[in-house]
C-alpha cells in the first residue's frame, strides 16, 4: 500500500511494535540461553536477572559430557543426511516415471501414492516396531533410516516440477539416444535444483526433529540415540540438575537455527508447497 | 500403446524403491493394524483370539478412550484458534514495506527450527516452579506458576501443553500466512482504498477472503497435529498429572510409558486405527464445511 508516504512517527511506531512482538516470540529461547550461560550445572540456582553478563560455559560443557551430546549429534547428522539423500533419490526416480513415462495404470497408481500421505505415523508405528523387531533392526541405524527413505510428498513435489519442464527437452534427448537415467541425472535433476533444495532441507529438518519413531525403535541403546530422544535423559536424571537440560537444548537447537537462517528461502518454498493453489 | 509397453520396464525399475518402502512401512502396517484391531489379547500379550469388529466399538466407547479423545479435542480447540489468530496477526504485522523487514520475518519464523522435543523441553524448564523464569516473573499475578506449577495442576496442565505447541507451530503458521499475503494482488487493496474502505474493512473484505486457502490449509494441519500430539505430552507431563490424567491424548494412551494398553497389540492397533479415522473425519468436515467459502483467487 501507500507505504512510502507514512510519516516518520508512524514508521517509528511500526518498528517499535515489530520489535516488541519479536521480543515476546523469542523470549523463551532467550531465557533458556541465558539460563544455560549464567548458572552452574549442579545446583538449583537460577539467574536473578536475564541480562547477558557473567556468562559461563560450564553448564553447556557439563551437559555435553554427561549427555554424550557429541555422539548424539553425530547420530542425528548421520541419520538425517542418509535419509535426505535417500529420499531425494527415491523421489527423483519415482517422479521421473510419473512425469515422463507412459505405462498402464499410471493414474490409479499415482492416486494410491498420494493416498499414503494421509496415513499418520501414529497408526503405522505399532506394526512397524514389530517389523523392525523381527528384522533385528531395533536399536540400529537401519531401523532409524530405512523406514523413512521414501516420501510421497517428495515424489509429488518433484513430479510437479518435472511437469513444468518443456516436453521437447525429453523428445530431443531421446532422438539423440540419451537414456532415461542419463537424462534424469544430467538434465531434469539440475533444472529442478530449487525444488530439490527445498525437498532436501525439508527432509533433513523433518528427520532431525523426528521424535515418535526414534523413541520407539531405539530402546535403551544410548550409542544409537538421536539428539531429540537423547535430550530427555538429561531431564530424567534428577531435578537438581535441570540446568543441564538448558545446556543440551542450546547444543541441540543451534545447528538447526543456523540452517534456518542460511536456507530460509528453500524452507519457505517447502513449507508452502502444500498451501498453494492448483 | 506401443510407447506404454516400451516404457514399462524403466518405469518399474524407477518405481520399485518407493513402492517397496511405502508398501512395507506404510500400507502393510495400516492393513495389519486394521486386522489386529480385532485381536483380543490376555495380559501377557501373547495369547490372542479374534474378537471381531465389535472390539473397535468397545475400544471407542471405553472410558479411557473417551477421556483421551476429549483431551485431544480440547487440545485442538485451544491450539487451532490461537495458532491461527497469532499466525495471521504476525503475518499482517510483518507485511509492510519497511527497511529490514526481512530480519523481522526471520525472527518470527524462527520457532519453525524447534523440534517437538526442543520446544517441549524449553517450556518444561521455563515452567518449573522452583527455577523457571516464568514463575519468577509472573507468579505475583498467576500464583499457580509457583505452587504447584502449571504442569502439576490438573486444571492448567493441558493449557500449558497447548501453549508450548502453539509457540512451536507459530513459525510454520507465520510462513504459510506470509506466503498467502504475498499472493494477494495489490490492486485489490488499492480499489478497496479508493472505494473508501478503512484499514479494518480492507482486512475483513480483502485480506481474509484472499487468505482463506492458507487458513484452510493451516487449520487442517494444526488440527491433525493437535489430535496426534505425542512428544509434547511425553516430555512435559507424562500424561499426568495423576490421577486425572488430564493430558493423556490418544497417541499418549497408545505409546506412552505408563500406558495401560501398551503391551496389548489388539487394543493398541484398534486405538491407532480409530485415531486415524477421527483425524480423517475432522479433515473432511473442515474441507467440506469451510471449502465452499474458500476463495481461490481470480
Amino acid at each position: 500500500m501507500a507505504a512510502d508516504t507514512v510519516s516518520g512517527a508512524r514508521k517509528f511506531g511500526r518498528y517499535s511494535l515489530l520489535t516488541v512482538v519479536a521480543i515476546i516470540v523469542l523470549f523463551p529461547i532467550y531465557a533458556i540461553v541465558m539460563q544455560a550461560l549464567k548458572t552452574g550445572p549442579d545446583s538449583l540456582d537460577h539467574p536473578r536477572s536475564l541480562l547477558p553478563v557473567d556468562l559461563t560455559f560450564s553448564t553447556i560443557r557439563a551437559a555435553w559430557d554427561q549427555g554424550q551430546l557429541g555422539r548424539l549429534l553425530l547420530n542425528s547428522v548421520f541419520v538425517s543426511s542418509v535419509v535426505t539423500l535417500g529420499v531425494m533419490a527415491t523421489s527423483l526416480l519415482a517422479a521421473y516415471a510419473f512425469a515422463f513415462l507412459e505405462f498402464p495404470f499410471k493414474g490409479p497408481l499415482f492416486v494410491l501414492f498420494l493416498a499414503t500421505m494421509l496415513v499418520p505415523a501414529e497408526v503405522t508405528v505399532v506394526i512397524n516396531q514389530r517389523t523392525a523387531d523381527s528384522l533385528g533392526w531395533m536399536n540400529t541405524y537401519q531401523g532409524l533410516i530405512i523406514p523413512s527413505l521414501a516420501s510421497t510428498f517428495g515424489v509429488f513435489l518433484v513430479r510437479q516440477m518435472f511437469l513444468q519442464l518443456p516436453k521437447e527437452l525429453r523428445e530431443a534427448a531421446s532422438l539423440d539416444g540419451v537414456g532415461h537415467l542419463r537424462f534424469l541425472w544430467e538434465v531434469a535433476a539440475p533444472l529442478s535444483r530449487p525444488t530439490l533444495g527445498a525437498l532436501g532441507l525439508f527432509t533433513f529438518l523433518g528427520t532431525w526433529n523426528a521424535y515418535l519413531w526414534p523413541s520407539q525403535v531405539i530402546r535403551g541403546d544410548r550409542s544409537h540415540e538421536t539428539i531429540q530422544i537423547g535430550l530427555e535423559r538429561l531431564k530424567n536424571n534428577d531435578l537438581s540438575k535441570i540446568n543441564l537440560v538448558t545446556g543440551g537444548l542450546v547444543v541441540a537447537a543451534l545447528p538447526i537455527f543456523v540452517m534456518l537462517v542460511v536456507f530460509q528461502r528453500q524452507l519457505v518454498r517447502g513449507l508452502t508447497a502444500g498451501a498453494v493453489k492448483g | 500403446m506401443k510407447r506404454r509397453l516400451r516404457d514399462l520396464p524403466p518405469a518399474l525399475v524407477m518405481l520399485v524403491p518407493s513402492l517397496l518402502l511405502l508398501g512395507l512401512w506404510t500400507v502393510y502396517p495400516l492393513v495389519r493394524a486394521v486386522q489386529n484391531g480385532h485381536l483380543s489379547c490376555d495380559v501377557t500379550g501373547r495369547k490372542c483370539t479374534d474378537a471381531g469388529w465389535s472390539q473397535y466399538w468397545r475400544v471407542f466407547t471405553s472410558q479411557q478412550f473417551q477421556d483421551s479423545l476429549w483431551v485431544s479435542v480440547k487440545l485442538a480447540l485451544m491450539t487451532v484458534p490461537f495458532g491461527l489468530v497469532l499466525g495471521i496477526g504476525l503475518a499482517v504485522l510483518a507485511d509492510k514495506h519497511l527497511k529490514g523487514i526481512g530480519v523481522y520475518r526471520t525472527l518470527f519464523s524462527s520457532t519453525v527450527a524447534t523440534s517437538v522435543a526442543v520446544a517441549s523441553l524449553v517450556w518444561f524448564v521455563l515452567l518449573q516452579p522452583e527455577i523457571g523464569v516464568l514463575s519468577d516473573l509472573f507468579s505475583r499475578w498467576i500464583p499457580s506458576l509457583k505452587n504447584p506449577g502449571l504442569l502439576r495442576d490438573p486444571g492448567t496442565a493441558l493449557p500449558a501443553v497447548a501453549l508450548s505447541s502453539v509457540w512451536a507451530s507459530l513459525g510454520f503458521t507465520f510462513i504459510v500466512m506470509t506466503a498467502g499475503l504475498q499472493s494477494v494482488p495489490k490492486d485489490l487493496y488499492e480499489s478497496a482504498y479508493v472505494d473508501g474502505a478503512g484499514s479494518f474493512r480492507r482486512f475483513t473484505n480483502v485480506t481474509l477472503p484472499m487468505l482463506s486457502p492458507s487458513i484452510l490449509f493451516v487449520t487442517v494441519v494444526l488440527t491433525t497435529r493437535a489430535l496426534q500430539t505425542y512428544g509434547e505430552v511425553a516430555l512435559l507431563t507424562g500424561g499426568g498429572p495423576e490421577p486425572e490424567k488430564s493430558t493423556t491424548t490418544i497417541p499418549y494412551l497408545i505409546y506412552g510409558k505408563n500406558s495401560l494398553i501398551s503391551g496389548n497389540l489388539g487394543l493398541k492397533s484398534a486405538a491407532a486405527v480409530l485415531l486415524f479415522l477421527i483425524s480423517l473425519v475432522f479433515a473432511i468436515v473442515q474441507f467440506r464445511g469451510f471449502g465452499k467459502r474458500v476463495h481461490y483467487g481470480r
